[in-house]
């Protein structure tokens, strides 16, 4: 073919040139998928519960990656900051992911548990309560706004078919007891879902106010989960390092 | 910039001709852009050769420059690991040996050694674990209780007035970093005719209202209820954290908010004995180190008054 040819029919030349730029891409990114060690083997990390799957959606929903990443790197500062880097692992069932690239409130990779429920909703509806000098805008409606859970069934089933464990048969189900557990496998069941949902609203008092699940209850129980999946005490320094 | 002429002096050209008369000259490259091109493949080359690059079936290259740092092996001896270089080993090799590591070490390790007498007795190791007893101060407890550990009333103590809820033993701040607090009041089932004597009874133990009389006697009376944590006299029980009620410190009813309204600090007393209070600190102790904790209970107790 002559290069002519190329240079005047633009339908072609627009086809081979997306070939072109997409070998740089393939080349960085199939490989992952291929690497034995892209994702590392770690107890612990797990699907989300209902509740906290909704809480996931209203954090993507009001914009908070925007603002908070959740991927702290394998740096010293970081680490005495945050607490231990971040694993691919961790996000293994995050669809999409939440590491975000911009960090002007801080990281929230290792959120979970570092304030309480109550801090988190006073925060959440007016940040300048707690901490004047903070830039972050309130989220009042949070509170007001009755969680809106028809569809977490749906929701469920959308994440299963991108390869997220919830479990819609027996089989699935057995399956997610050998890896999670009797307790954990109950809550990651589609079928339960409505039922465990209302239940681990009910079981904390994520957001002060017991006899209603608001939106600020999902979030809540979305913050309080962040990074506590795993448990590092139980892993060397270094232990991550043969992923690598 | 140079041309290359063709026999008949004319300016090279591509040979393509678009709109019948438009043509592109076919000049070399610039000599510097050239051999700026064939350096980066050159560098590129070598860092195929020293760094992790190429992948192949579920593995990939990983070069041979090497990361060295210590491992605990099982025999609790260390040892020296040599990694192919990445980013984690690094990290490891940072935490352990940066001139930033070793020299926290160092400090990290005279604050583990002396006892809080000891450190409060020396200068340098004093000022060391205040400045990180800050820094960890700013990250996990700022957020309640306020850059400055002023609190917020009605929701978090504060920690720079001279009230203590569980005195301020370095151990007893030690041990509620470490293991949180659930704060707690049970709500009161005071009868309506006796709350507004009960509550002015409060205000009175700190002469934030004047009572006497029968309505003295009433309020007294309906106190007998709270004394079990407040104490009789209203002076607080630091073994289970029941506030003084009896000093000019107020951290759940925002009496000072009131100014000199009396009506509503009996409104706020009241509403404190109806509703009872539910508090929560979280436990720190996964997250702290025993002596980020010893450090952090250092500037903690600095702040507010003995």
């Amino acid at each position: 073919m002559k290069h002519e040819s190329i240079e005047i029919n633009s339908g072609l030349l627009i086809v081979l040139t997306l070939a072109v730029i997409s070998i740089g891409g393939l080349v960085e990114i199939v490989p992952l998928f291929h690497i034995e060690e892209t994702v590392e083997e770690v107890d612990g990390v797990r699907p989300y519960t209902p509740l906290e799957l909704r809480g996931r959606d209203i954090y993507v929903k009001e914009g908070c990656y925007t603002c908070h990443s959740q991927m702290i790197r394998p740096f010293r500062d970081e680490q005495l900051r945050y607490g231990h880097y971040s694993l691919a692992a961790e996000s293994q069932y995050d669809h999409p992911f939440q590491w975000g690239s911009k960090r002007t409130g801080p990281d929230l990779a290792r959120v979970g548990g570092k304030y309480s429920n109550e801090w988190q909703t006073q925060h959440l509806v007016d940040p300048q309560s707690l901490v004047p000098e903070s830039i972050m805008p309130g989220y009042p409606w949070l509170l007001e706004n009755e969680l809106d859970y028809s569809q977490i069934e749906d929701r469920m089933v959308a994440l299963k078919r991108v390869g997220v464990p919830y479990s819609q048969s027996q089989e699935e189900y057995d399956a997610n007891v050998e890896q999670f557990g009797a307790d954990m496998a109950d809550k990651l069941h589609v079928g339960n879902a409505t039922e465990v949902l209302e239940s681990q609203a009910g079981a904390q008092n994520w957001d002060g106010d017991p006899n209603r699940i608001t939106e600020m209850d999902a979030l809540v129980a979305y913050l309080q989960m962040l990074g506590t999946m795993v448990d590092f005490s139980k892993y060397e320094d270094g232990h991550f390092n043969q992923f690598r | 910039m140079s041309q290359t002429e063709n026999k008949q002096g004319q300016v090279e050209t591509t040979g393509h001709v678009w709109d019948g008369d438009l043509r592109e000259y076919n000049n070399p490259l610039p000599r510097w852009w050239l051999w700026a091109f064939y350096v980066t493949i050159v560098f590129s080359v070598v860092y195929w050769i020293l760094y992790p690059a190429w992948p192949y079936g579920d593995s990939y290259t990983k070069g041979i420059n090497t990361v060295e740092y210590t491992v605990e092996g099982e025999d609790g001896e260390e040892k020296t690991v040599s990694e192919h270089w990445n980013t984690r080993a690094l990290f490891t090799r940072d935490m352990q040996s940066s001139p930033s590591a070793l020299a926290q070490e160092e400090w990290v390790g005279k604050v583990k050694d002396m006892s809080f007498e000891e450190i409060e007795q020396d200068p340098d190791t004093l000022q060391f674990a205040m400045s990180m007893g800050n820094y960890t101060f700013g990250d996990y407890c700022a957020a309640c209780h306020g850059a400055g550990g002023q609190g917020k009333i009605g929701l978090f103590p504060n920690l720079a007035d001279n009230a203590w809820l569980y005195g301020n033993s370095y151990e007893t701040i030690v041990n509620k970093i470490n293991n949180g607090i659930q704060g707690m009041m049970p709500a009161q089932n005071v009868a309506e005719d006796k709350i507004d004597d009960l509550a002015t009874y409060v205000l009175s133990l700190s002469g934030e209202a004047e009572i006497s009389g029968e309505a003295a006697s009433r309020g007294k009376q309906a106190f007998a209820s709270c004394a079990g944590c407040h104490g009789a006299e209203g002076k607080g029980n630091e073994a289970m954290g029941a506030p003084n009620l009896a000093d000019a410190i107020w951290g759940v009813a925002d009496v000072p908010g009131c100014g000199d309204d009396v009506a509503c600090k009996v409104d706020e007393i009241k509403h404190v004995v109806n509703n009872g209070i539910q508090r929560e600190m979280p436990a720190f102790g996964d997250r702290l180190t025993e002596t980020q904790a010893r450090m952090l209970a250092i500037y903690v107790r600095q702040m507010g008054g003995n």
